[in-house]
């Protein structure tokens, strides 16, 4: 099971889900934030990632701003003896960028979902139509985005 | 669409990858960019300030770091779904909230460190005034999540 995280490491972790400092050693300000050597700090992130703890460093933009207007949850009803390998074709679409299996519930009885980034209806309804071209899924939602209320990254350890 | 230079786009490819690990992880974008570290680093800035960037850092694996993840939808009377949803984004766990077309009109994730913690704030939301119905939806496994958009 999970191994308890150490103090340090939960520290180096609220030091990292803040904004990322934009100047030429940004490494060296989170390390001193935490009160350890920039060496150290950037082995702890490296093994960090090496135990996928952290799963990307990086940014993520404003698709909006950037063109992607018509953006879908998609609820799929899938066999479920089939379920591995349709989540499988559909996480290789490049449009889908969440994949996740949940367990369905009564009056919803949906078990694949995904998130679908489109710039127009019509290119996401394209795709959604490969999509069941390729998996021979029949049964399906797609639940159009309508306005925004929040998304943040996680704050972990403030409880 | 605002307008993108080539050298843009460029940097918006690389910097939604992997900012890498290092001393000065700018300058080795800039050598990949053919650029130097200030150029990066003052561009970076102006596409964060443009609101381009919605967060440049560290994304973590929230199973690893021991929380669970939960999808909640909520039919919500169309006449509270201001309320409701501001009334959500209070909690610090509900990481992304969006209001969609259907009956089950308000959807967002929930992290919490263990059921115990969720199901006091499901219990909470779903006592408002307006909320007519609540699906649980529980994460089994996460196939995908890669959120990069590719500008060409």
């Amino acid at each position: 099971m999970l191994e308890e995280l150490s103090e340090l490491d939960k520290k180096i972790i609220k030091a990292l889900q803040e904004d990322f400092p934009l100047c030429a050693e940004p490494y060296k300000i989170l390390a001193q934030r935490v009160g350890i050597s920039e060496e150290e700090f950037l082995q702890r992130v490296k093994e960090l990632v090496g135990e996928k703890k952290i799963r990307k460093m990086g940014a993520v933009l404003r698709h909006r701003e950037v063109g992607f207007n018509a953006n879908a949850l998609c609820a799929w009803q899938v066999p479920p003896d089939k379920l591995d390998a349709i989540a499988q074709v559909m996480s290789s679409h490049a449009a889908v960028s969440h994949c996740y299996d949940r367990t369905p519930v009564p009056n919803w009885n949906y078990n694949l979902y995904t998130m679908i980034h489109a710039k127009t209806r019509e290119e996401c309804e394209k795709i959604i139509g490969e999509l069941l071209n390729l998996t021979g899924v029949t049964n399906y939602k797609i639940l159009y985005t309508k306005k925004e209320w929040k998304k943040t990254g996680m704050k972990y350890f403030c409880e | 669409m605002k307008r993108l230079s080539t050298f843009d786009k460029a940097l918006l490819n690389l910097l939604q990858g992997d900012i890498p690990i290092c001393s000065h992880p700018f300058a080795e974008m800039a050598s990949r960019l053919g650029t130097d570290e200030d150029t990066v680093l003052a561009r970076v800035r102006e596409l964060k300030a443009a609101g381009f960037l919605r967060r440049i850092g560290t994304f973590f694996d929230s199973n690893r770091l021991g929380y669970q993840g939960t999808l909640i939808a909520l039919k919500v009377k169309p006449s509270a779904i201001c309320a409701v949803a501001e009334a959500v984004n209070r909690y610090p766990g509900a990481t992304h909230n969006y209001e969609r077309e259907g009956a089950y009109n308000l959807w967002f994730t929930l992290l919490t460190p263990g059921a115990d913690y969720e199901s006091k704030i499901l219990a909470e939301i779903r006592s408002l005034h307006g909320v007519e119905d609540m699906l649980k939806l529980k994460a089994n496994k996460k196939y995908k999540i890669n959120v990069q958009f590719k500008l060409k």
